[in-house]
C-alpha cells in the first residue's frame, strides 16, 4: 500500500506543479462542440451551420474534425498551442484515431491544421499547407472567416474521404471495451486477484474469525481494495460480493476436505466472476447524445500552419 | 507466525514490488526513443533535397551550405544502439550532433529568406513546409521521450520500487537537455547602437 501512497503523492505533486506552470499559457478549453468560437468572430448561425456540416461528415465517414477559434495563443507559438489542445482532446474514433483539429488565432492572424497520425497519409503536411494557402487564408484576408473555414473544411473532408478508413458504426461503438477493461483494470488481473489472493486472505481470516464472519471480512477487504484501485463504489461492491462468494466456496471446499472440493470451488469462482463482468457491461452501454471526442486521436505534430 | 509471514508476503506481492511496471516503462522509453530516432532520420533525409534546391537556385553562401552538409554527415555517422540510452556520454554526443544539424538548417532557412528567386520557388516552399512539419514532430517525439523517462525515473527512485531497481539493476535514464543551457539562461544583450 505504501507504494500506492508514494505514487499518489508524486502524482499530486506533479499535478500541482503543472497547474503552477500552466498559468502563463493559454488554457485548453473544454470540448463542447465541433466548432468552438472563443474569440466571438463567427455569427451564431454561421457557427451552427459549420457545426452541422461537420456533424453530417462524422455521420457519413466516422472521422472527427473540430474547429477552434481563439483570440490569441500568446505567449505560445500556434503549433505548440494546437498540439497541446489536440493532445488533450484526442479527437478521433477510439479504435481508428482519425481526427483533425483546426485552430484559428484571430488576433495573431495565424491558422493551423493539426492532423492525427492515422490521417497523416490522407492529409500530408503539404496538403494541409495547400488547404491553408489556397482555401483558407485568401478569404481570411477579406475578413470572411466563416467562408474561409467552410471551404477549408470542404477540402479537408475531400482528402479524408479519399482515404480507406473503417466505416462508421451507427451505435454502441464501445461494445468490446467494458469486457476487456474494467475502468483501467484488466479482467484477467481481477480474476487473478479474486482466485489467488482471496483464498489466501480468506483462509487466514477464517482461522481467526470463523467461517462465516471470515468470508464476510475477506469480502470487505477485497471490496475496499478494488474500490481504492478503481475509485468506483459499484465495482468495489461487486468485487466484495464476488470475494465473499469465492471465500465461502473455498470454505465449503475446505470443510469437505480433499482436493476435489478445492477444485470445485475454483470452477464456481470462475462462474461467479464471469457473471459480474456481464453485469457491469450492461450498465456501461448507454452513451448520451451530444458531441464528445472519440478519444482515440494520437497526434504526433503532423499538419501545417500559415498566416494571413 | 508462519501464517503472518504468508499474509505479509501475499500483501507485498499484491501491491506489487513494481517489477512489471519496470518492464512496461522500460519498453515505453525504448519505443519513445525509436520515435525520436525515426523523426531525426526523416529530417536527415530531407537535407539532401533542400541543399540541392538551394544550390540550384542560388550559387551563394557556400559556407552555410557546407555547414549543413557537414552537420548532416556528422549526425548520421553516429551509430545509435539501445545501449546509447544507458550511456550518458554517447547520448550527449548524439544529441549535440543533432542539435548542430538543427541549427545549421535553421540558419540556412534564414539566409534563404533573402533570395527572392528561392522564395518564389515552389519546390523550395514545399521542402520548407516538410522541414517545419518534421521539426514539429521531432519536438513532439522528444517530449514524449522526456515524459517516458520521467515516469521511469520516478518509479526507479521512489520507495519501495527503488529496492526492485536496486536488485535488478534498473538505473535512472538520461533525459534530453538543451544543447546550450548556459546561452539560454543568460539574458540576451540588446544593443541598437551598433554601427
Amino acid at each position: 500500500m505504501n507504494h500506492f501512497f508514494s505514487r499518489l503523492a508524486v502524482l499530486l505533486l506533479g499535478c500541482w506543479l503543472l497547474v503552477g506552470s500552466a498559468q502563463a499559457q493559454q488554457p485548453v478549453p473544454a470540448l463542447t462542440a465541433r466548432v468552438m468560437d472563443q474569440s466571438g468572430t463567427l455569427a451564431p448561425e454561421a457557427r451552427s451551420a459549420l457545426d452541422a456540416k461537420l456533424a453530417t461528415f462524422e455521420k457519413d465517414s466516422g472521422s472527427q474534425i473540430v474547429v477552434l477559434l481563439v483570440a490569441t495563443t500568446q505567449p505560445e507559438d500556434i503549433a505548440a498551442y494546437t498540439f497541446r489542445v489536440a493532445d488533450s482532446w484526442k479527437i478521433g474514433r477510439k479504435t481508428v484515431g482519425d481526427g483533425v483539429l483546426m485552430v484559428v488565432a484571430v488576433q495573431d492572424r495565424r491558422v493551423r491544421i493539426e492532423v492525427a497520425r492515422t490521417l497523416e497519409g490522407a492529409i500530408p503536411d503539404l496538403a494541409a499547407k495547400r488547404v491553408i494557402d489556397e482555401a483558407i487564408t485568401p478569404r481570411f484576408r477579406q475578413g470572411d472567416y466563416a467562408g474561409g473555414i467552410g471551404s477549408g473544411l470542404d477540402q479537408l473532408m475531400g482528402l479524408v474521404r479519399g482515404e480507406a478508413l473503417p466505416a462508421p458504426i451507427a451505435a454502441s461503438t464501445s461494445s468490446k471495451g467494458p469486457l476487456n477493461s474494467f475502468f483501467g483494470m484488466n479482467l484477467s488481473d481481477l480474476l487473478i486477484f479474486l482466485l489467488v489472493a482471496v483464498p489466501i486472505v480468506g483462509a487466514v481470516a477464517k482461522s481467526i474469525l470463523g467461517s462465516r464472519l471470515g468470508s464476510v471480512a475477506t469480502g470487505a477487504v477485497a471490496g475496499w481494495i478494488a474500490f481504492n484501485m478503481t475509485a468506483s463504489v459499484l465495482i468495489g461492491g461487486l468485487v466484495g460480493l464476488g470475494a465473499v462468494f469465492v471465500a465461502l466456496l473455498f470454505a465449503l471446499g475446505a470443510q469437505h476436505g480433499g482436493r476435489g472440493g478445492g477444485s470445485g470451488g475454483f470452477g464456481g469462482g470462475l462462474g461467479g466472476s464471469g457473471g459480474f463482468g456481464g453485469r457491469s457491461s450492461g450498465g456501461f452501454g448507454g452513451r448520451g447524445g451530444g458531441f464528445s471526442s472519440g478519444g482515440g486521436g494520437s497526434f504526433g505534430g503532423g499538419g501545417a500552419s500559415g498566416g494571413w | 507466525m508462519k501464517r503472518w509471514f504468508l499474509v505479509i508476503s501475499a500483501a507485498l506481492a499484491l501491491s506489487g514490488c513494481g517489477y512489471n511496471d519496470f518492464q512496461s516503462l522500460d519498453e515505453q522509453t525504448k519505443s519513445a526513443w525509436s520515435e525520436v530516432l525515426n523523426q531525426y532520420q526523416r529530417r536527415a533525409d530531407l537535407v539532401p533535397n533542400i541543399v540541392a534546391t538551394v544550390k540550384g537556385e542560388a550559387a551563394f553562401e557556400q559556407d552555410t551550405l557546407t555547414k549543413v552538409i557537414e552537420a548532416r554527415a556528422k549526425a548520421t555517422s553516429i551509430q545509435v544502439t539501445p545501449e546509447t540510452l544507458n550511456d550518458p556520454a554517447a547520448f550527449q554526443k548524439f544529441q549535440s550532433a543533432q542539435g548542430e544539424l538543427g541549427s545549421a538548417l535553421s540558419r540556412l532557412m534564414v539566409v534563404a529568406e533573402q533570395y527572392p528567386t528561392l522564395k518564389a520557388n515552389k519546390g523550395f516552399e514545399d521542402l520548407r513546409v516538410q522541414l517545419e512539419g518534421t521539426e514539429n514532430r521531432v519536438t513532439v517525439a522528444r517530449n514524449r521521450y522526456i515524459q517516458a523517462v520521467q515516469q521511469y525515473n520516478v518509479l526507479s527512485r521512489s520507495f519501495p520500487s527503488n529496492l526492485t531497481a536496486m536488485v535488478f539493476g534498473y538505473k535512472p535514464k538520461e533525459g534530453f537537455t538543451v544543447q546550450n543551457e548556459a546561452a539560454i539562461s543568460t539574458p540576451p544583450v540588446v544593443d541598437f547602437n551598433k554601427k
